[in-house]
């Protein structure tokens, strides 16, 4: 009896979210995978024929591929960024008495409590011809600067909001750090530069690779910034499915451009995962 | 002139003080142990010779030099810290390793050093575990190798052995001390434990809140405690409140003898005897009559708690091999006069 409930309970506690994700991600997922098949005609719309021919076009068309490169691009030098950022803005946090490591824990997890649109739109004031960055250019006279609708005010904004996904993971990671691992290095005679790179960072690698993995996707995948900051012509994946849904109305070609970006960053997020777990497993067992 | 001294070295946390005034010199490779209960200001001062706290007040000289505000990095002392703190991502080799190539020691020197460290502490067959694949001793060893590989002038441990459970505390007892023996390395050892203190060094140093309040040889620390504190903080000590007269002190109607020098005919005074420095005999036979209230068997030893009109006294006997006497019988104490030190009440009891 008890071992038959023991059996079923798992199952029945999972299947709620099972359902739920069932509803609202794989189905749309099978969907938008099997439109990415049909022929699409600017007269009469979605055909029910199937075809290939929209995945050729993408892998051809260097309008495209152009898109896909600069995604990839951005969200590497991103990742990049909030990494060599945000773990020595986790390092200080860890190394702050109270009460000023709590302070400014809310200061760096604060912003998530705001809308990415909202924030993007802050971006936007701030990085305008007229906003306050290009005041204070001009003021120091060195006349405007275009950063709005570049590829840099993406980047600004994107690093902004994927901060606290980095400085989060490596400030876990140091917390299970003795302090007193690092003094022992200071004292065996090495610098406190030498301490950092040689004891303190390899037992904070799986933090700031899971980090960065998470970095990556959301960057790769951010909609609202590239689509706020990157103006009509700058585009990333995200705006530019939106686009081809919204504007050019070609469902099929959209859903294919989707399915595409979600197999490139599946493969180089499994990739990496294997690197981050091959050397967790080695410095921590 | 010691090869390490401290001169007035203080340290304050705001209005506190964690450490008061200490000044101590330790002479070449001699083993010197800070005893005192948790909170009193040892660790702060191991890590104001270390480097890693920076003194309130004070100077640090090494051999001649200067180093007070030097950094730890340039002091080249080893240190085992309480939680060893080893490196965990680096093998037992690699963790040994670790301080010769920061002295950018060649690579082939670097082996033979590593290994002749690892074999001292006996752990040669475990050079290529991880520390996390280790028992707490062995860790224990692994961090005193780190710190004795570097040839440090002065090794420094913080409560080493607290880690570890009682036997295997006692056999690292004995390995320690024997290690240092070896090398020579002059060692400042933290402990709590004043057992520890007596069995492993050449001079113990209690202190309490803060300031020094002995230096002495572990046998002289022993029989001759300076404060109250001191005498039932290292070992048991029977502490009877009386009155001082020709001979001995008055307590519970008796005149029970000890030594008494400078005290005056007629004033307040308290009797101090070890508990193993009292024997027992039949009762009339002794200098004082009572009742066993409780007996505890340590192995080696036999602890009874005597109920008598001076006060509750502690007897320790040896294992003799026969069971000695029970609860709720009657026997009499004895002890010599020379034995038991009379002192003013919270007074100096050494003679
Ligand atoms: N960083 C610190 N800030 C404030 N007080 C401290 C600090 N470190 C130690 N203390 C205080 O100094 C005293 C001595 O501490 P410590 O040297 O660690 O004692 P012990 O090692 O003898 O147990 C304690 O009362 C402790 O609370
Ligand atoms: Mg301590």
């Amino acid at each position: 009896m008890s071992s038959a409930r023991a059996g079923t309970t798992p199952w029945l506690l999972a299947a709620p979210g099972a359902l739920l994700f069932t509803a609202l991600v794989l189905v749309p997922l099978v969907l938008t995978f099997v439109l990415s098949f049909h022929v699409y005609d600017t007269a009469s719309g979605v055909k029910d024929e199937t075809t290939l021919a929209h995945y050729a076009t993408i892998l051809t068309d260097s309008y495209f591929l152009n898109i896909f490169w600069r995604t990839l691009r951005l969200a590497a030098l991103t990742t990049m960024l909030c990494a060599t950022i945000g773990a020595p803005e986790a390092y200080i946090l860890s190394r702050m008495g109270e009460p000023w490591r709590s302070i400014f824990l809310l200061a760096i997890i604060g912003p998530l409590l705001v809308s990415v649109v909202v924030r993007a739109f802050g971006w936007s004031m701030l990085l305008g011809p007229t906003g306050l960055v290009n005041e204070v250019f001009r003021a120091l006279g060195l006349g405007t600067v275009k950063i709005l609708y570049t590829e840099t005010a993406i980047v600004i904004a994107l690093v902004h909001v994927m901060l606290p996904f980095m400085v989060i993971p490596v400030w876990t990671s140091l917390q299970k750090l003795d302090p007193m691992v690092e003094a022992a290095a200071w004292t065996l005679g090495a610098s406190r530069f030498t301490a950092l790179r040689r004891v303190v960072l390899p037992q904070v690698t799986t933090g700031l690779l899971s980090g960065s993995l998470v970095v990556f996707g959301l960057s790769a995948s951010a909609f609202a910034i590239p689509a706020l900051l990157g103006g009509r012509r700058l585009k990333m994946a995200a705006t530019l499915v939106y686009d081809e849904y919204m504007h050019e109305l070609n469902w099929p070609l959209g859903a294919a451009i989707a399915i595409l970006v979600l197999v490139i960053n599946l493969v180089i997020m499994l990739a990496y995962q294997r690197v981050v777990e091959a050397r967790a497993r080695r410095t921590l067992g | 002139m010691g090869f390490l001294t401290l001169d007035g070295l203080t340290k304050r946390y705001g209005e506190a003080a964690a450490v008061s005034d200490v000044s101590l010199g330790v002479a070449k490779g001699e083993f010197i142990s800070l005893l005192g209960p948790s909170g009193c200001g040892k660790t702060t001062t191991l890590q104001m010779i270390a480097g890693l706290v920076e003194p309130s007040a004070g100077r640090i000289t090494l051999d001649g030099r200067d180093i007070t505000h030097e950094k730890p990095d340039r002091r080249g002392l080893g240190i085992v810290f309480q939680s060893y703190a080893l490196f965990p991502h680096m093998t037992v080799a690699q963790n040994v390793s670790f301080g010769l190539e920061m002295r950018k020691v060649p690579r082939a020197e670097r082996d033979t050093r590593v290994k002749q460290a690892l074999a001292l502490v006996q752990l040669a067959a475990l050079a290529d575990r991880y520390p996390r694949q280790l028992s707490g001793g062995q860790r224990q060893r692994v961090a005193v190798a780190r710190a004795l590989v570097i040839d440090p002038p002065v090794l420094l441990l913080d409560e080493p052995l607290s880690n570890l459970d009682a036997k295997l505390r006692e056999e690292m007892q004995f390995e320690l001390r024997g290690i240092q023996r070896r090398v020579g390395t002059t060692t400042i050892m933290v402990t709590h434990d004043q057992s520890e203190a007596l069995s492993m060094s050449d001079r113990v140093v209690v202190m309490e809140q803060g300031r020094i309040m002995q230096v002495d040889a572990p046998y002289r620390l022993y029989e001759s405690p300076a404060t109250p504190f001191i005498s039932t903080f290292v070992g048991k000590m029977n502490r009877l409140p009386g009155v001082w007269r020709q001979g001995g002190i008055e307590a519970g109607g008796r005149l029970l003898p000890c030594d008494g020098a400078g005290l005056a005919e007629g004033a307040a005074a308290v009797l101090a005897i070890r508990p193993e420095k009292i024997g027992l005999t039949a009762p009339g036979g002794g200098v004082i009559d009572g009742c066993i209230k409780a007996r505890f068997f340590l192995g080696s030893a036999w602890f009874f708690t005597v109920e008598t009109s001076a006060g509750l006294v502690g007897v320790s006997l040896p294992n003799a091999g026969a069971e000695p006497a029970c609860e709720g019988e009657a026997v009499g104490l004895a002890w010599s006069s020379a034995s038991a030190k009379a002192g003013r009440p919270e007074g100096v009891l050494s003679a």
